[in-house]
Parts: C-alpha cells; sequence; structure tokens
C-alpha cells in the first residue's frame, strides 16, 4: 500500500491509489459498492448504463465511477439524495422498455437488472410508451436471443470485439431503436460465429441465455463445482453448474486465475459427453476383436506386464511416456521420474511442446 | 462486376485508416445502396468484421441498405388520408409498379415506394407525393396517369 | 453608347450562397455573361466583370447582384434572369440605376446596425479565388503566427478572450494550451463543420463565403498546438461548401500555405476533408472523433479529454468554424481590438440565423451583449405579422431553451443565456409570435434529438423518447395530471446523468418552456385547450354562422364527412365524424371555421 501514489476517500474511507486507477476501482477494493450494468472487468469502461455516477466534491454534474480517473484529494460520495432518484429513474427506463416476464425468464435470481429493481424499489410502471416487439433470435444450437430484454449495455458487442476478436456482433441503428445484432441480422453460424458464448457470459440480463440450459433450473438451485477444463492445455477454471446430480451449464468465474470468467465454445458447451450413456466409465480391455470392461487394477495390471515385456524384448528405447500439460508440474515430474527410473528410458515428452 | 467497382474503392482507401465510413460512402455512389455481397467482400480482404461495416452504415442516415428507386413515391398516411383511402392507392401502385411482397422498390429499380406520417395537407387527402411533386385528391384510377406524368 | 472609361471599373457581383443557387443566381450570372457580351460590353471592359460572391445574410431577398461602377455600389433585390437585360440597358448602358428594383431600406437597416468581421468578406469576395482573398489582406495572420512562438500564438488568443462558437463557450487559448503542453509528437486539429441544428446555417455561410478564413485559422491553429494535421469534418448534405473547401485547399496548396515548410518558416501543415454521414450526434467531439476514425459516432465518456487522448489516441483540438475564422483577424489586428467587442466575459461578434416569425430573417453577425431586442426590431425589422406580439425567442437550437418576451432587454452572451435556461449553442435564433405553441415547439426539438441519439446512454436514449411521448400526449390532449411534474423531473435527471452533451441539453427546450410557459402547458392537460390553437387535436370545430358564406369549401375539403352542408345552407360541423384534422378551417376563405 505503501508505494500508492495519490489519496482519495469514499464516503469518508480514506484510500491510497494510483494514478491509473477508477473510481470505481478504488471503490470496490475498498470494499464500497458501487451499482454498475454496462461494467465488466474484462472490458474496457464504457459509460454507458450511467448507474455508477457518483458525486465528487467540487464537480457539479455526477460523474460515471467505472471511467473517471481518480485524482488526488479527491473526495467522491457514491449515494445522495439525488444520485439515489437519478439511479432509479434509470432503472425505471430501462424497464419501461422490458418485458418483465421475470416469472417464466431464465435469468431470474441471476439477473443484474431484477437485482437492481428489487434494491431501488422500482417497476417501471410511470413510463408507459412504446416498447420493442421483437422476435427471439434461436436459429443456432447453442445462443438464444431475445432483443425485448436487452439494455444496450454493448457488453455482449464488447466482448466479441475487444476479447474474443470475433466480430460476430456490432451495435446497429441508432437511438431507441439501436441493438446489438449480426451483420445484416443473419443467423449465427460457424461462418460468422464462433458459439463461444461469452457474450451469454457478460450479459446482464435474460438477452441472452444459454440455449442447451434452458428450463433446466434457475442459478440458485444449482451448486457450482469448479473444476479444470478438460479440452486443452490452457487449464481454464469451469464452473459445473450442477442441480439434482447432472451437469446443466457451465459458467466461470472473474477470478479464474488462467481464464478470468472467459471460455471457448468447448469448455462452455461441449460438457454433454458427462451424461453420455454413451461414455466410457471404467477401462476397457482388448480381448480378440472386443473391448471387455475391466477393473483399475486389472488394468493397471495389463499395463504393467506389457511394458515389462516390451522392456525387456526391446529395451528401454523402444518405450516412452507423454503427459499433458493439464497436469500440474508435480504430475509431470512424476511421470518423468517414472520413465526414467522405472523404464529407465529417455523418452518422455509432454503435449505443452506442440 | 461489382468486383472491379469494389477493387477500385478499395484501390482508393486501403491504406487509410478508419476507412470504413468511406469505403460505405463509395459503396452507395456505386451500387445505390449498401449491398451484403459487397460489404462481405471488403470485411474479407481489410479484415474488417462485416457486423463492423453493417453497425457503422445502420447508425448513420445517409446509408440505405436496400436498393432505392429513381423515383420515390411518398404516399401520406395520416389519419384523413387514411380515411379517404390512401391504402388502396398504395395496393394499386405497388400492383401496377409490380413492386414484390415485403420490398418497397420495383424489380426495375425506378420506384420506391414509402409512406409516411402526415404531410399536413389533409384537405387534400388522399396525398401522394411524387420527386417532391405533390398529388392531391388522389384516387385509385389516377395512378396510371400519376405514373404516366413521371417515366 | 458604351462609354468605355465608364466601364473600367464595372463589376457586377452575384451572390452564389446556397440560398442565392436556389433561387437562381446561376442562371441570372449566365443572363448577365449574354446580355454583357451582345452588347460588347465584356469586350470594352477586357476582363471578367461578373463576379461570384458567398452569402451575405439577407437570403430572404435572393438573388442579390451588386453593381459596382466609379466606386459606387447599387444592390438589387429579387433578380430574376428576366430582369437582367433591363439593368444592363439602363444602369450599365445608360447610367440609369432601376431605382425600383433596387434594395429597400430593410437591407440597409438589416445590415447597418450589425458588426461584421466574419462575414464582412462573404459577399463581397469570390469564394473560389485565393487571389481575392490575398488581395483583402488574406494569410497575413497566419503569416504572423508563424512569425512567432507558438506560445506567443497562444497567448495571443487567450488575452483576446475568444471562446469556443460550437455550444458550451470554452476558452479557444485555453484549450490550445492544454494540448500545446502535451509532448506527444503527433497530434491533431480538427475544425468542426457538422452543422447540425435544424434552421442553422452559419458554418455554411462561413464556408461557402470565405473557406480561406477557416482554412488560415486552421493553419494558426495548428501552429500554435504543434499539429501537422488538420481534418475538417463537414456535412455530406453541404455539397458547395465541400466543394469550395476542396477548391480552397488546392488553390492554398498550390500557394504554398498548406503541405510542407509553410510560408517557408519549417512547419509543416496537411488538411484534409472527411464527409459526414449524417448523424447530428457527431458534432459532439468525441463522437466526431469516432466518427472520423471510421466508427459509429458514439460518445466517449470524459476524461480524458480529447485534448489529452482524442484522434487515434493523440492529442487533438477541436474547434468550430465560426471559432477558427475569427482568428485571422485576431492575429492581425491584435487581441485588444478583439476584446474591445463585446461584454466583460464573451469577446467580439456572434453569427446567428435569425429565422421565424420576424420580417428580415437570415444570417446575422453582432457584438456580443447586443440585446434580443436590438436584434428583432432593429435588424430583424420586428414581427413578420404586425398584428402579432413577440412571445419568446429560442437560442441554442435542440440543446437551448427560450427565452420568453418579457426578457427581451437581456444581452445576448454565453452566461446570460445560461443563466436562463437557454445558451449560445452554434447560433440558431427562432422568433415566436403568439400563434406559436410552446408545447408543440418543445415536442418538435424533442423528436429532432431523440430521433439524432445514438443510443449509448440510458437516460438520453430511453429518456427522450419518454418525454417525447409524454409531450405527445399532452398535445394530443390525452394529457395526465402530474405530467408536467413527471417531465420536469426526468428533465433534470437526464440532463444530469447523460453521458455527453446531447443528452445533457436536450431536455432544455422542455424544461424552459414549462419555466416561462407552464401555463401553456396546463390549459393543454386541464383545459383541453391549446392556446396558440396550433395543436390540431385540441381544436374543436365549429362554424361561426355570422361568418359564414355558405361557399361549401369546407364541405368539400373535410375528408371525414362531418361538414354538413347544401348550397345555400350555413355549414355545420359533426363532431362526432370530425377527425379534427383542420382542413375546412384551411380551407375556409372567410375565417368562419372557429
Amino acid at each position: 500500500m505503501s508505494d500508492r501514489k495519490l489519496k482519495i476517500t469514499i464516503n469518508g474511507i480514506e484510500a491510497a491509489c494510483e494514478k491509473d486507477e477508477t473510481i470505481l476501482q478504488v471503490a470496490r477494493r475498498v470494499g464500497v459498492r458501487i451499482p454498475t450494468l454496462c461494467h465488466d472487468d474484462r472490458l474496457e469502461p464504457y459509460g454507458g448504463c450511467r448507474l455508477c455516477i457518483v458525486h465528487v466534491r467540487g464537480v457539479p454534474r455526477p460523474l460515471s465511477a467505472c471511467t473517471t480517473p481518480v485524482a488526488d484529494n479527491m473526495a467522491v460520495t457514491t449515494e445522495t439524495n439525488t444520485i439515489r432518484r437519478i439511479r432509479k429513474n434509470l432503472i425505471e427506463l430501462l424497464l419501461s422498455n422490458h418485458p418483465n416476464d421475470c416469472m417464466r425468464c431464465e435469468k431470474t435470481g441471476d439477473c443484474a437488472l431484477q437485482d437492481l429493481s428489487y434494491e431501488y424499489g422500482v417497476d417501471g410502471s410511470r413510463f408507459e410508451g412504446e416498447k420493442w416487439n421483437l422476435p427471439v433470435r434461436e436459429a443456432n444450437p447453442f445462443i438464444r436471443y431475445e432483443p425485448n430484454k436487452c439494455i444496450l449495455c454493448g457488453r455482449c458487442v464488447r466482448i466479441c470485439n475487444e476479447v474474443v476478436m470475433a466480430g460476430t456482433i456490432d451495435l446497429t441503428g441508432r437511438g431507441f431503436h439501436a441493438m446489438p445484432d449480426t451483420a445484416f441480422g443473419k443467423p449465427r453460424t460457424l461462418e460468422n460465429c464462433e458459439f463461444c458464448g461469452q457474450c451469454v457470459s457478460t450479459c446482464p440480463t435474460g438477452a441472452l441465455t444459454d440455449k442447451k440450459s434452458i428450463g433446466k433450473g434457475r442459478a440458485y438451485e444449482m451448486k457450482k463445482v469448479r473444476t479444470t477444463c478438460g479440452y486443452c492445455g490452457t487449464g481454464c477454471n469451469l464452473d459445473l453448474n450442477v442441480k439434482d446430480g447432472r451437469v446443466v451449464k457451465v459458467t466461470s468465474a472473474y477470478d479464474a486465475p488462467v481464464n478470468h470468467g472467459n471460455l471457448c465454445i468447448k469448455g462452455r458447451y461441449g460438457y454433454d459427453f458427462i451424461h453420455s450413456f454413451e461414455r466410457i466409465k471404467s477401462p476397457l480391455i482388448r480381448k480378440g476383436m472386443k473391448f471387455v470392461t475391466a477393473s483399475w487394477d486389472e488394468a493397471l495390471e495389463v499395463v504393467a506386464s506389457r511394458f515389462k515385456a516390451l522392456l525387456k524384448k526391446y529395451g528401454p528405447d523402444a518405450v516412452g511416456a507423454f503427459s499433458s500439460s493439464r497436469c500440474t508440474n508435480e504430475e509431470n515430474f512424476l511421470l518423468a521420474k517414472w520413465v526414467r527410473t522405472s523404464l529407465r528410458s529417455n523418452n518422455v515428452d509432454n503435449c505443452a511442446r506442440v | 462486376m461489382i468486383e472491379k467497382k469494389c477493387r477500385e474503392i478499395l484501390d482508393k482507401y486501403h491504406r487509410e485508416k478508419g476507412n470504413v465510413i468511406s469505403i460505405l460512402q463509395d459503396m452507395q455512389e456505386s451500387f445505390g445502396y449498401i449491398r451484403e455481397d459487397a460489404v462481405n467482400w471488403f470485411s474479407e480482404r481489410l479484415n474488417i468484421p462485416a457486423s463492423n461495416f453493417y453497425g457503422v452504415a445502420t447508425f448513420y442516415a445517409q446509408f440505405y441498405l436496400r436498393p432505392r428507386g429513381e423515383n420515390i413515391i411518398t404516399g401520406c398516411c395520416g389519419t384523413a388520408c387514411h380515411v379517404k383511402g390512401s391504402a388502396p392507392i398504395i395496393n394499386r401502385l405497388r400492383e401496377h409498379l409490380a413492386i414484390p411482397e415485403g420490398e418497397d422498390t420495383s424489380r426495375d429499380g425506378k420506384f420506391t415506394i414509402e409512406s409516411v406520417a402526415c404531410v399536413g395537407a389533409c384537405s387534400i387527402a388522399p396525398v401522394f407525393i411524387v420527386n417532391k411533386k405533390v398529388f392531391g385528391k388522389m384516387t385509385v384510377d389516377r395512378v396510371p396517369e400519376m405514373i404516366k406524368e413521371i417515366s | 453608347m458604351v462609354n468605355d472609361n465608364s466601364l473600367k471599373d464595372l463589376v457586377i457581383r452575384v451572390c452564389v450562397g446556397t440560398g442565392g443557387l436556389a433561387a437562381g443566381s446561376q442562371e441570372v450570372i449566365d443572363e448577365f455573361n449574354k446580355a454583357l457580351a451582345a452588347r460588347k460590353v465584356r469586350a470594352a471592359v477586357r476582363k471578367k466583370c461578373v463576379g461570384k460572391t458567398g452569402c451575405r445574410g439577407f437570403c430572404a431577398k435572393d438573388v442579390l447582384v451588386d453593381v459596382v461602377r466609379n466606386g459606387k455600389t447599387f444592390t438589387y433585390q429579387l433578380v430574376s434572369p428576366d430582369k437582367v437585360n433591363r439593368i444592363v440597358e439602363e444602369h450599365i448602358i445608360s447610367g440609369n440605376p432601376v431605382d425600383e428594383w433596387l434594395v429597400g431600406p430593410d437591407y440597409h437597416a438589416f445590415h447597418d446596425r450589425q458588426t461584421k468581421i466574419l462575414l464582412k468578406q462573404c459577399g463581397q469576395i469570390d469564394p473560389e479565388d485565393i487571389t481575392a482573398y490575398i488581395a483583402i489582406g488574406g494569410y497575413e495572420g497566419a503569416k504572423k503566427a508563424l512569425s512567432l512562438d507558438p506560445f506567443e500564438v497562444i497567448d495571443v488568443v487567450r488575452t483576446s478572450g475568444l471562446r469556443g462558437r460550437g455550444g458550451a463557450g470554452f476558452l479557444t487559448g485555453l484549450k490550445w494550451e492544454f494540448c500545446h503542453k502535451s509532448r506527444e509528437k503527433t497530434k491533431y486539429i480538427i475544425c468542426n463543420a457538422d452543422e447540425g441544428d435544424p434552421g442553422a446555417f452559419m458554418d455554411r455561410s462561413i464556408i461557402e463565403g470565405n473557406p480561406h478564413s477557416v482554412i488560415e485559422g486552421m493553419i494558426i491553429g495548428g501552429y500554435a498546438v504543434g499539429a501537422n494535421y488538420g481534418y475538417i469534418y463537414i456535412r455530406a448534405e453541404y455539397p458547395l461548401a465541400i466543394q469550395r473547401l476542396r477548391t480552397a485547399i488546392r488553390e492554398a496548396e498550390k500557394k504554398g500555405f498548406l503541405g510542407k515548410n509553410v510560408f517557408k518558416s519549417g512547419f509543416d501543415f496537411d488538411i484534409r476533408i472527411k464527409e459526414g454521414a449524417g448523424a447530428f450526434i457527431c458534432g459532439e467531439e468525441t463522437a466526431l472523433i469516432a466518427s472520423i476514425e471510421g466508427e459509429r459516432g458514439l460518445p466517449r465518456p470524459k476524461p480524458p479529454f480529447p485534448v489529452v487522448r482524442g484522434l487515434w489516441g493523440k492529442p487533438t483540438v477541436i474547434n468550430n468554424v465560426e471559432t477558427l475564422s475569427n482568428l485571422p483577424s485576431i492575429l492581425t489586428k491584435g487581441a485588444s481590438w478583439f476584446s474591445s467587442i463585446g461584454t466583460a466575459k464573451s469577446k467580439g461578434t456572434k453569427v446567428f440565423a435569425l429565422t421565424g416569425k420576424i420580417k428580415n430573417t437570415g444570417l446575422i453577425e453582432v457584438p456580443m451583449g447586443i440585446s434580443l431586442k436590438e436584434i428583432i426590431y432593429d435588424i430583424g425589422g420586428g414581427m413578420e405579422k404586425t398584428n402579432r406580439r413577440l412571445k419568446a425567442v429560442q437560442t441554442g437550437g435542440p440543446s437551448g431553451g427560450c427565452i420568453p418576451a418579457s426578457h427581451i432587454d437581456m444581452p445576448v452572451d454565453y452566461e446570460s443565456l445560461i443563466s436562463i435556461g437557454s445558451m449560445m449553442g452554434s447560433g440558431g435564433m427562432v422568433v415566436m409570435d403568439d400563434t406559436t405553441c410552446m408545447v408543440d415547439m418543445a415536442r418538435f426539438f424533442l423528436t429532432f434529438t431523440g430521433n439524432e441519439s445514438c443510443g449509448k446512454c440510458i437516460p438520453c436514449r430511453v429518456g427522450t423518447k419518454r418525454m417525447l411521448e409524454i409531450l405527445t400526449r399532452i398535445t394530443e390532449g390525452r394529457g395526465k395530471e402530474g405530467d408536467i411534474d413527471l417531465l420536469m423531473e426526468l428533465g433534470t435527471d437526464i440532463k444530469l446523468s447523460s453521458l455527453c452533451g446531447l443528452g445533457q441539453s436536450a431536455p432544455n427546450p422542455v424544461l424552459s418552456t414549462i419555466n416561462f410557459f407552464r401555463d401553456e402547458y396546463e390549459a393543454h392537460i386541464k383545459d383541453g385547450i391549446c392556446p396558440a390553437r396550433v395543436c390540431k387535436s385540441l381544436r374543436r370545430y365549429t362554424v361561426s354562422a355570422e361568418l359564414c358564406r355558405m361557399c361549401g369549401k369546407c364541405f368539400r375539403a373535410c375528408p371525414s364527412g362531418a361538414v354538413i352542408w347544401e348550397k345555400k345552407q350555413k355549414a355545420v360541423i359533426d363532431k362526432e365524424k370530425c377527425i379534427k384534422c383542420g382542413a375546412c378551417y384551411d380551407a375556409c376563405p372567410f375565417g368562419s371555421i372557429l
């Protein structure tokens, strides 16, 4: 803390901070919550939803905490009567162009808009007027898009362009009728979309949802089991969302050390095998032209005896081992040690090389 | 055909930073509207997502995503014109000009039909405006005459 | 007979601004050339004597033609091609001006009360000829600037007190100083010519009439802040202005005023033109930057300000056309000359587009601090219709507000306008009389800003939409108790929380009309009456039995069959069938529809 150069106060709490930090970053670090909708730690600050506005001493107009850099001796108040009223109105305005069908919405219980509407006690009924009435887009296996629930925070567009760099979607149109869409409103296909589901992961409302998980359970019914993705050597953290003993969805948390909540199509949507009846759950030993189910002891016995036979007949250079980059360093070390001491071979490698 | 024109536009702008709007402007100049195939052509060559071109094209009022006819026919759909039967006239016009269902421009690219909210000339309802010339008290029977006058 | 001597200095100047061209000035020029050639006058003068000029502001009387002979100028108004022969025959050949076609006293009143700095040359010089600009001392300001140290140039501009003419009125010198301080090697200067306010055409006229003054201003600014690249962002809807800028840039390059080693000073400066694509928001400086970068014109949060991180992430100064074209004379005549004009905090002159229910509409240039009264009555010639009284003046276009007639003595400067809930804006000035409905007026401006909202932030995107819906409801007679308070609450919050200047000022027309004309809103909501009789749905049409002359025009005009009439019978309106379109009202020649 001592090397931090600037001092500011947030709601009277003193905080030391660095030059490039934003008010929001410092507030979060010192434990002051500021509501946001368009902010995602993975993305560049946007300043679109205006919910994070705060009062800064000496500045007549409230400033958005997510985009405003700190300055020395800045005194920030995160909630005043005016700011509270503005936030209420902003949420009401959003709700005035929203289906408000939370009862059957996939996002209920995990929806930023729903939470804020609860927190600020508003329902949007003061502003009656035109509402979007656009069809649901789901002509693809993974992503369901309900434009009517979109609040134009731009997070999907930004994650697609800033993080994934796929450029599948962009904001289109302008004003009240602006919305995220693909080029020429075409359905998502492998031609224009990677189906990584990053847009779904960042969507604060029910506008973008995982099609495979629809109707499979509410967020609060799910037990999140943290694991590491089994597909490649990157080692992304996954949260398997488990309900009634079944994985119904995969998410990832921002604090995941490797992937910071980002996933690809395989990690996010490639979990069907878990509950597949075709899945191989025990070792199989080939007997003649057939594979026969066996216990681990039997299987290891076969492997060991075959290694021994090969070593005896052809010497240590005939055998080798290849370990996965998904293994920990310790596991890789153990494998190398085993190959060198037990097999007495130097043929050991790891797939991280490729 | 479109390739040749696109190539010319690309040669003009490919070294320029921030060339999306300029390309779209020239594209519209060449083709009359923003063509999806042309957007995809540029997208591939410049490594700029097609969605980006589309986003820009839909943001600025200058760009049209559908071909527009040489002549623009505007039908007033205000209350008075509606009462006086603007809808049957529009239907007759569409039929006369062979404008396909769900489109607003004739196949030969000569006519585009648009409708607007009240133009404020209720006393001569129903009102049609063709290339800025006002036709008042229009009837279904006068449609061929009106078209003849422009073409 | 044509006397060669008396024709030596014959000059005929024809206005070719957009207004002039629309009124047929090209045809007038052709006719003059034809008529002069036919009488062999051109041969006698042996030079091109029919010149073009930019807009001189008095568009109501276009086409305007100056005939200058022996140093005396005669100005003809409303010239059409068929009048040319008589002017040539009587005035040029015989030396007797055609008095009945000369401009009248209102032309002189219109011009004499103005203080012209920027518009002085518009209407006097050929905008497509750089030598004409040089002949009146053009580019001397830039030469002077380049002979000074950049910081000295900034100092001159700062002490002159020049403030941005595009809207907020930030001190130009201070803006430059911020940019100058940056150590970045690449910097940009942008001329904001994306004039989008409905009814405003100051920038267009300056560019069309005197494009070199803008270029010269950019050279001065570029040199002062250390920018070697300039962009002019101009709306594509101004084809003539774009063409004149291109010509001007080409000519300036040929003379060595642009390009490498400007005026052999070692300073390099290039200007490129970027055409806008139709988005009002791009007049906002960060959206303008996004647009030049080829993106959707979405504003970016400030800070960082463009002077720190602007175009392509580099420090960028953005100045409006009018601001830039003030610079040449500030440099040549000095800071104290400039600051002697205007008020304590608002220096120099301001160009306004004077429109609405006023006699003399057009472009005017007045010293800061002039009262509205002087503008309306001395320059504008008073109300268009003598039986109507002034109700309010709207300044600042869709970002501004209205000033009620009771405040007519108020000086026009940045602070006074803001204090009354309006703003200088880019300089639209709409005069309204008692036939203007203030609710309808507010609705008109909000329709505009709503359509032009980029959609990035919630308050502007949804808030202006909802405000517009409430206003529409009120003008259609469906207003509710509490609507006014709701408009005020929403308007205040949109102003406070919007991301950019568009949203922060969009509610101004509504808030200021509520502030001064709350009774009109209440009349719409509570009594179902539009006092100005503008909102059609609130009218209740009846036929005055006294005034009706039984002509039946209302009967024939009615689209819904609500007028009951027979020959030699007075008309009656069936309220059930009436759709309140107002067709009968418009059709009645006797004013008997009430």
